[in-house]
């Protein structure tokens, strides 16, 4: 096994591009190290991305904030700016393991880990979120729902890597929110996921993204769901909407962590309380 | 010297207070060495090579590729381990769990080892080696492997217990049968008669420390064995018994411990490492993966149990029935039988009956784990009774205190109770703040009790007085919970030095006599009664060398406080001497100053407990949150009052969990889906309430300081504690433990449905 540390996501992304074996990308490491101690995964190179310049910074412009793929979940909690523009993303972000992952663990790391679970994910795609994508020759930005297309898979061809996540600028009286079910309090894996972003007008919900995650073999966008709320103050009626358009846009499996039957159930569940959450953030009242 | 173990009533200086703990410094620094920290010149990697099936024929085993591997020092199956158990079929089925002999018995049994220069090389050859398996019909439900139709997993097995005996082999492998009186006549003098089904699923201890040894096997016969266990007496006498080795030629070490809860009571890789080191003539080293440890290791049964319970208007049960179902994985257990003894236990029924069923599965080899059957018994009987308080508009405490158990009742299982502490946990937990507290919505509490028998058993331990007057403490019981502390602490007080000047030790196989394990909440009531006795030995030897150095005769000389006084008439102008003095002249006065003991240990006090569980419940999730949790139990007396806490506040933890969320989960083909802490969620610390204990000191009468195990008992009440909760909280009676979220919804739907 071959380790090397470059000086640029351009030059990671050629290494990656070249090797013929099983080349992985090293960051946090917090889903590589323990596939390889656990034996699933035997690299013959691992690209350590922590030595590219700025790849451990968060810029924020008047656009909004990009945030260097090595950016660990202990730092965006600690970003004063960020928390108060995306409180549900840094939320997410800071539900995955425990503070010693918290240390480690990184945004485009839960991306490409590519989990249905992926606690972030779904608090990004709400957010508007977009992936810079190096490759050996070109750069693209991808949004970050078009990046995972299904369990451990996702759309980055061969050489690819994520060098480092944007988020827009959050508008006036705009709020979001994650939250998802464990059995646990946590160091546990989301049974069901929820994220919900929207923007408030004169007090009544103009724009809404929803998304799913743990219920599907990827985060899913329910547009029902926005729906739903758009045009409500978050009344009953719009909440029960909310509930059944997600509880129906659930298509899960039935394993160890939860059926089928409760996860749709309590995907509408945490569906109204996610979006309460929301609301208020944006400056609503219920 | 004999020596007396009835309890005296006096004034402790050492025990009973609190001091910090003398390996703390090691363990959270990290200098501590556990069953992984060992290492040998020349010391390969050993592992194991495990059963993909839940039940399979092993047509073939080809070795040879693997061996042709560079870096590859010995390969072996069963036939490097040959048969060498006799008669002993408790000693033949170690043996097979061990390493399989034609047959898998369950998903994770091992089938072939490795050991190799280094990790890579060993999991390299054990995919090189190629096993030809032929899958049979498993079963892994305890009920399903009762039916007739269900696969046999030993042909040999025919139910014991039962009359006639049966002409066929089945899964049942004993029935047992115990309880007092007549429970018909009991059912027809009942006014209320409740019945209920309850179904526990399978953990696991959960320790954080896996299972690990370094063993050397010399060509001469002479052999090592560096390992975590809970006794290393025991473990050398079953090692020498399954390799063939001379009792006295292999020597063990116990490491520290990280956790054992029964689980390390057992030999799983230590047979294993000692072969493949036979093999190589190389010091083998071996640490299992978590991922062993719950696939092959020795969890707690799963349970099946019927509860009826008859009663009079005014609380007084009348009759008590129990029907118990417990798997004891791929081979026979007395685990049910463990679960008639305690089902009762706590309570003092004239007219009482528990059948016990043990029965095999296709799943690991069971071992203990805590108190071990206790818990499962009684999550059935403390939910039954709150049942019953329920039908008889009574308080569940107060139907409790009506039946319970005292001094002078018969046991179910047999004897009649000396002074116990069931009435005083009670009541003690009837007049605590906490059963006034104000729940909020969606709250409820639960109260439950809990059995524990306690166990002696042999011991053996040297204490050693140095020429400065400091004290090395030889213990052979391993320490799983503080004993060394508490043991120190007990030869200071018979002494009468300062703790600070002991310093207890666990020596290893060839400095003392035999040991058995540290089980059964032994170890400070068994280790503590041969600590008094050898410290009084010394004293002796003390009182020997004053008078000597007096020139008077022995019996003018006393002991007091840590010196040797004068006593008789005419010595009045004697200075006294402390042990010290006469510990630093020992060289002139006859040589070294010691004691000794060894002892069966007789008289364990059984343990008993009441919890007090809060639990909010989200009705639209069926999460259940402990939000308040007491534990009042007897320990007869606290040596070190926070290690007896530490101990309480363990067991209700294992217990909360295992009420919880804990299990184990086989898939339809019969694997194992969840072996690892993510998906076997033992409680994180932020899932838990800060854990309230109240001591009672109830003396047992046959210890000198009245001393009672404590480790055990606490995680027997928690089961039905937080199901008796929950009830309170939702109206809905959970039977099927862990309660977990999907669960405890599927109950709360079921009751709006009416």
């Amino acid at each position: 096994m071959r380790y090397e540390t470059p000086a640029s996501a351009k030059e990671a992304a050629g290494l990656l591009k070249k090797e013929k074996g099983a080349a992985f990308l090293l960051a946090g490491g917090t889903d590589l190290l323990v596939k390889l101690k656990m034996g699933i995964v035997e690299p013959d190179l691992v690209v350590d991305i922590k030595r590219i310049p700025k790849i451990s910074d968060i810029q924020s412009s008047a656009k909004g904030f990009t945030i260097g793929a090595a950016v660990s979940g202990a730092e965006l909690g600690e970003h004063a700016g960020l928390k108060k523009a995306w409180p549900g993303v840094v939320e997410a972000a800071n539900l995955i393991g425990s503070d010693q992952i918290q240390g480690r663990a990184t945004l485009p790391g839960n991306l490409c880990n590519a989990s249905p679970a992926a606690d972030s994910v779904p608090a990004l795609i709400a957010a508007g979120a977009k992936a810079i994508v190096v490759g050996p020759l070109k750069k693209r930005t991808v949004p970050v729902e078009k990046i995972m297309i299904g369990p451990g898979k996702t759309s980055l061809a061969k050489g690819e890597l994520i060098e480092a996540i944007t988020l827009p600028k959050a508008e006036p009286r705009s709020g979001d929110a994650y939250l998802r079910f464990t059995p646990r309090t946590e160091m546990d894996i989301a049974v069901v996921g929820i994220a919900i972003s929207l923007k408030l007008e004169r007090g009544v919900i103009k724009k809404a993204r929803v998304v799913l995650g743990a219920v599907a073999p990827t985060a899913i966008v329910v547009a029902a769901a926005a729906k739903a709320i758009i045009g409500s103050k978050l009344d009953d009626k719009a909440l029960d909407k909310l509930a059944a358009a997600c509880s129906a846009a659930c298509n899960p499996i039935d394993d160890k962590r939860g059926t089928i039957e409760y996860r749709v159930r309590v995907a509408g569940v945490l569906a109204k309380r996610a979006a309460k959450v929301a609301f208020q953030r944006a400056g609503g009242s219920l | 010297m004999a020596h007396n173990n009835s309890y005296v009533d006096k004034k402790f200086n050492v025990v009973g207070t609190r001091f910090n703990r003398p390996d703390g410094i090691d363990k959270v620094t990290g200098k501590a060495r556990y069953g992984a920290d060992a290492s040998a010149p020349g010391q390969l990697v050993g592992k194991v090579l495990r059963s993909p099936h839940a039940h399979a024929q092993i047509l073939k085993i080809n070795t040879s590729k693997a061996e042709k591997l560079q870096g590859v020092k010995s390969i072996i199956t069963f036939e490097d381990l040959p048969d060498l158990t006799g008669a002993d079929q408790g000693m033949a089925d170690i043996l097979e769990n061990c390493m399989a002999r034609g047959r898998a018995l369950y998903d994770g049994h091992a089938v072939a080892a490795v050991a190799a220069i280094d990790e890579q090389t060993a999991a390299k050859a054990l995919k090189l080696i190629e096993v030809k398996y032929k899958k049979l019909p498993h079963v892994t439900d305890v009920d399903e492997a009762m039916l007739p139709t269900a696969p046999i997993i030993h042909e040999r097995i025919f139910t014991r217990g039962v009359e006639p005996k049966p002409t066929k082999p089945s899964n049942i492998s004993s029935r047992t049968e115990m309880g007092n009186g007549d429970v018909d006549a009991g059912f027809a003098a009942a006014d209320v008669i409740i019945e209920h089904s309850f179904k526990t699923e399978q953990t696991h201890q959960g320790y954080i420390e896996p299972h690990a040894c370094l063993a050397s096997v010399n060509p001469d016969g002479t052999a090592e064995l560096w390992v975590t266990t809970q006794g290393h007496f025991v473990f050398r006498n079953v090692c020498a018994g399954l390799l063939g080795l001379d009792i006295a030629k292999l020597k063990v070490t116990s490491s520290e411990i990280g956790g054992g809860f029964g689980g390390k009571t057992h030999v799983w890789v230590e047979p294993v490492a000692l072969a493949l080191s036979r093999k190589a003539n190389r010091p083998v080293k071996m640490v299992m993966s978590r991922d062993e440890v719950f696939r092959a290791t020795g969890p707690t049964s799963s349970t099946s149990i019927d509860v009826k319970l008859g009663a009079k208007k005014n609380g007084e049960i009348t009759a008590a029935v129990a029907e118990l179902r417990y798997q004891g994985g791929a081979f026979p257990g007395n685990w049910a039988m463990l679960g008639c003894m305690t089902a009762f236990a706590c309570y003092d029924i004239k007219n009482n009956k528990s059948i016990g069923w043990d029965v095999l599965v296709n799943r690991p080899k069971v071992a203990a784990y805590r108190a071990p059957s206790a818990p499962m018994a009684a999550f059935a009987v403390e939910s039954a009774m709150d049942m019953l308080a329920k039908e008889l508009r009574m308080k569940a405490i107060d139907l409790r205190l009506k039946n319970v158990a005292r001094e002078g009742t018969l046991a179910p299982y047999g004897p009649t109770y000396g002074p116990i502490g069931i009435e005083a946990t009670l009541k003690a937990v009837k007049a605590h703040p906490h059963m006034r507290a104000k729940l909020k919505p969606n709250q409820g509490r639960g109260v439950a009790c809990g059995f524990w028998f306690n166990i002696g058993g042999q011991t053996s331990t040297d204490l050693n007085i140095g020429v400065d007057g400091t004290v090395n403490l030889a213990v052979g019981t391993v320490d799983v919970g503080g004993s060394r502390s508490s043991l120190a602490m007990i030869a200071a007080e018979e002494l009468g030095i300062d703790y600070e000047n002991v310093k207890a030790n666990i020596a290893d196989t060839t400095s003392l006599g035999h040991n058995d394990m540290t089980e059964g909440s032994r170890g400070t009531f068994s280790s503590g009664m041969a600590t008094i006795y050898a410290a009084r030995e010394a004293i002796e030897v003390l009182k020997q060398r004053a008078a000597k150095t007096w020139g008077i005769p022995l019996e003018d000389v006393s002991w007091e406080e840590g010196h040797a006084v004068a006593t008789g008439k005419g010595h009045g102008n004697l200075p006294k001497l402390s042990l010290r003095e006469i510990a630093a002249k020992s060289g002139r006065t006859g040589g070294p100053i010691a004691g000794h003991n060894e002892v069966t240990a007789d008289g364990a006090g059984m343990g008993f407990a009441s919890h007090i569980c809060d639990v909010e419940v989200d009705p639209e999730t069926g999460r259940s949150t402990i939000v308040r949790y007491t534990v009042v139990q007897d320990a007869g007396k606290a040596i070190n009052p926070d290690y007896v806490e530490g101990q309480f506040q363990g067991g209700a933890t294992q217990g909360i969990g295992w009420a919880l969320n804990e299990e184990y989960i086989y898939g339809e083909d019969g694997r194992l889906q969840n072996p690892g802490f993510l998906d076997y969620r033992i409680p994180v610390c932020s899932d838990l309430p800060f854990i309230d204990t109240q001591i009672l000191e109830i003396p047992n009468p046959n210890h000198p300081y009245g001393v009672r195990g404590v480790g055990e008992t606490s995680i027997v009440p928690p089961l039905a504690a937080v199901g008796n909760a929950i009830a309170n909280a939702t109206g809905v009676r959970m039977g099927h433990a862990p309660m977990s979220p999907p669960r405890v919804l599927a109950a709360l739907d079921a009751l709006d449905a009416g």
